[in-house]
């Protein structure tokens, strides 16, 4: 499965990331969903773990659409990881 | 329905006038300017700096006039958001809705703020002074404006 993730505000800031090409394999990752994707990035590093797993909230979006952790992923989609908006 | 992101800053008195004229049967127009304080959580505010998500900021936007088009008798709705950096006193968001009558180009202009500030990825970096001191901060979210969206979830 290829999905592409864009990061945003702090956590884009802290890790170091705008935005990335991830391919993870069909059969380990089948029904992927938002938290398992999260885990999944978060064994990077101390940082990542604290920036997707650790006490600040973050927003997940699928396509443009905001989402909850269990929601799943599907080939090809378009993952974006954030903090609280804060706009207006 | 117009929905603009723009670094450029905005004539609120030229874009309400277009929407006013917009319609002959409009007796209401209710708007809204947000714009940069120079001070937050007690310290002096420089600079902001607005980023967000390109492809879904408008989508979001969009999402959100739809549904107020779908509670209230509403006629158009303009929204102007900025993005980049700004100065205290500069205006950041211009919302504007037209109706027959003001009650419901009221609630749907609150309502529509509500739910950008909850849901409209944009996200907010200030430069504050403190003494000699330049730092610069992520906005955190408010509950307030969580409990502000809270209030529309009601049946109404």
């Amino acid at each position: 499965m290829k999905i592409k993730i864009f990061y945003f505000a702090r956590l884009k800031e802290t890790l170091k990331f705008s935005t990335e090409d991830l391919e993870l394999p069909d059969d380990e990752y089948a029904g992927l969903t938002v938290l398992k994707l999260k885990a999944h990035l978060a064994k990077r590093s101390d940082v990542w773990q604290q920036m997707l797993l650790g006490k600040l909230k973050v927003r997940g979006a699928i396509n443009h659409e905001l989402v909850d952790d269990s929601a799943a992923l599907s080939d090809g989609d378009e993952v974006a990881f954030f903090p609280p908006v804060t706009g207006g | 329905m117009t929905i603009r992101i723009q670094t450029q800053d905005f004539d609120a008195g030229l874009e309400i006038k277009q929407l006013r004229h917009a319609r002959k049967d409009t007796g209401a127009v209710v708007s809204f300017i947000g714009q940069v304080r120079d001070i937050n959580e007690g310290d002096t505010v420089s600079l902001l700096t607005l980023e967000h998500y390109p492809g879904m900021t408008e989508k979001a936007l969009q999402s959100i006039t739809d549904q107020a088009k779908s509670r209230w008798d509403i006629f158009d709705v303009l929204i102007i958001h900025r993005v980049g950096t700004m100065q205290p006193s500069d205006q950041i968001v211009l919302v504007a809705v037209i109706s027959a009558h003001r009650g419901e180009a009221f609630k749907a202009c609150e309502f529509i703020m509500d739910y950008l500030k909850t849901e409209a990825p944009f996200w907010k970096k200030e430069v504050t002074q403190q003494g000699d001191k330049t730092a610069e901060r992520w906005v955190e979210a408010k509950i307030t404006d969580d409990e502000a969206r809270q209030r529309w979830a009601k049946p109404y």
